[in-house]
């Protein structure tokens, strides 16, 4: 298994450490806050494990998809509603 | 839509899961678990990034897959039957399981209290840091604030330290002299004393401070201060990341889902891990807070009852006694104090999920009455996270659910929904 793996955040390319799950993938780089919530409020991952679904981004083209839940693969796109 | 079926199923594969699931499949049964993460190990055995799976959890998966069980991970239970019948999800698509006796190990979760700018960015679970840091969030020379209530406290403070974190101080709610007779009632218990002077071994560059809680978070687009009350004193803290959570909430959804009896907030369960339903046991935190040990105890005497071994279930009993005495003498030490209902100012949000203030809640009479009129606990977290402070701000209970669990798409509910029709024609 490699090392690395490369995703797309928004647009930018970034490279990952095998087995990083997206919302930390999201957190090295800079991207905490990954959602509005419904009133606008900059929101990021609570819970790390499932149950608060604050984490949620679109990746591969399915919206709501719980970052924390998900491991960072090869050509994975990821986007959130902060761009 | 595929179809699964065993003898044993087994939901959850932490300490409580992965032990039942040992003991069923030792005895000879056809087990099958469940699990919606990635590897097995639950929270408290979750492994690093960087490693398979923790050492604990992998002993026990290869014990049980020796006799034969089948693990499928990344599922998640978003319904269930009669039959038991459960329905679930995972990266292939919606399946069906079928079952003559379900083991629950639904675990628990950490309790959030909110208070003003807990919503910001950066401020995390204590353990919900820990999960993300290993799962590869990089906490390295971080500012970190631990604060809350219970051991775990601890336990991630000494973990992020190991990881090269700056921790500035662990922030215990109770009163230092319950702590203090906590400590000293440890003896009754050699190996979680062991752990302790360990711990504090570990921290001893941190300070720990008692009578001491969140009083608002500050910061822009991400936390970068916390005021703390410290001993009535207002302190305030430059900070990267705050986690904090006030002890556990038992996880009894899908015990709800099967009818099962839920009272003061947990599955109720006899001695022999079963619950008022018929085939359907339960083992864990889902039964009362009291710490992996207790959860796995209590998984052997429930692997074996699921497995027709009733004899062999009566070994472990002992053990999950003496266990669940420790969960008590930990309930009574670090229960949370009246104060922290004063945390939440009027336009603190407390359903995250909704945006719903806290003013808005405070006229409403009940849980039923809240939500019709302000949808607390109705996004997309379905009250995980407020329906456990609510419990302690309003003293609603918890436990109300209806299916789905979690948020699945039509189609999965289509194909669930025409499984169901299948299953109770070939009943009737």
């Amino acid at each position: 298994m490699a090392d690395t793996v490369r995703i797309v955040v928004d647009g930018t390319a970034t490279v990952v450490p095998t087995g990083t799950t997206v919302a930390a993938a999201l957190g090295n780089a800079g991207r905490l806050a990954m959602r509005r919530s419904v009133t606008g409020e900059p929101r990021g991952p609570v819970c790390g494990m499932g149950i608060c679904f604050e984490c949620r981004v679109t990746i591969d083209g399915a919206p709501h998809t719980r970052s924390c839940m998900v491991s960072c693969v090869e050509g994975m796109e990821v986007v959130t509603e902060h761009a | 839509m595929h179809e699964s079926v065993s003898e044993v199923l087994v939901i959850g594969a932490g300490p409580a899961g992965l032990a039942a699931a040992a003991a069923a499949a030792a005895d000879g049964a056809d087990v099958l678990v469940v699990d919606e993460n990635t590897r097995p190990g639950g929270q408290i055995w979750r492994a690093e990034r960087d490693s398979g799976v923790q050492s604990e959890a992998g002993e026990l998966v290869t014990l049980a897959m020796s006799h034969g069980a089948r693990f499928f991970s990344g599922t998640a239970v978003f319904d269930a039957a009669r039959g038991p019948t459960l329905f679930a999800v995972n990266g292939s698509g919606p399946l069906v399981l079928r079952t003559k006796r379900v083991i629950l190990a639904l675990g628990a979760t950490e309790r959030q209290l909110p208070f003003p700018g807990w919503t910001l960015p950066g401020v995390f679970g204590a353990g919900g840091l820990q999960a993300l840091g290993k799962n590869g969030l990089d906490v390295s020379n971080r500012r970190i604030a631990v604060a809350g209530s219970g051991p775990l406290l601890l336990v991630v403070a000494a973990w992020l330290e190991r990881r090269g974190a700056k921790v500035l101080g662990v922030f215990e709610q109770a009163p230092r002299a319950d702590v203090m007779r906590f400590g000293r009632g440890l003896w009754r218990h050699p190996a979680k004393l062991l752990q302790a002077v360990q711990l504090s071994g570990s921290l001893v560059r941190v300070p720990r401070y008692h009578d001491a809680w969140p009083v608002r978070a500050e910061g822009r687009d991400q936390v970068e201060r916390l005021v703390l009350s410290v001993g009535g004193h207002e302190r305030t803290l430059d900070v990267d990341y705050v986690a904090c959570a006030f002890g556990f909430a038992p996880v009894t959804g899908l015990a709800a889902l099967l009818g099962c009896a839920i009272e003061d907030a947990r599955v109720q369960v006899d001695a022999f891990q079963r619950t008022s339903v018929e085939g359907v046991l339960c083992a864990g935190e889902s039964t009362g807070i009291a710490g992996a040990d207790c959860a796995r105890a209590e998984g052997v005497v429930a692997g074996h009852m699921a497995a027709g071994r009733e004899d062999l279930a009566c070994t472990a009993c002992r053990w999950r006694d003496r266990e669940r005495r420790f969960g008590a003498a930990l309930e009574r030490a670090f229960s949370l104090r009246d104060e922290l209902c004063t945390l939440p100012t009027a336009d603190t949000i407390v359903c995250r999920c909704e945006d719903v203030a806290w003013s808005e809640l405070v006229p409403r009479e009940d849980e039923r009455d809240a939500k019709l009129q302000t949808r607390v606990g109705m996004g997309p977290c379905q009250g995980r996270v407020c329906g456990a402070a609510l419990e302690f701000l309003k003293g609603w209970p918890r436990g109300r659910v209806r299916p789905p669990l979690i948020p699945v798409t039509m189609d999965v509910l289509a194909a669930a929904g025409a499984a169901r029709h299948r299953g109770e024609e070939s009943a009737s």
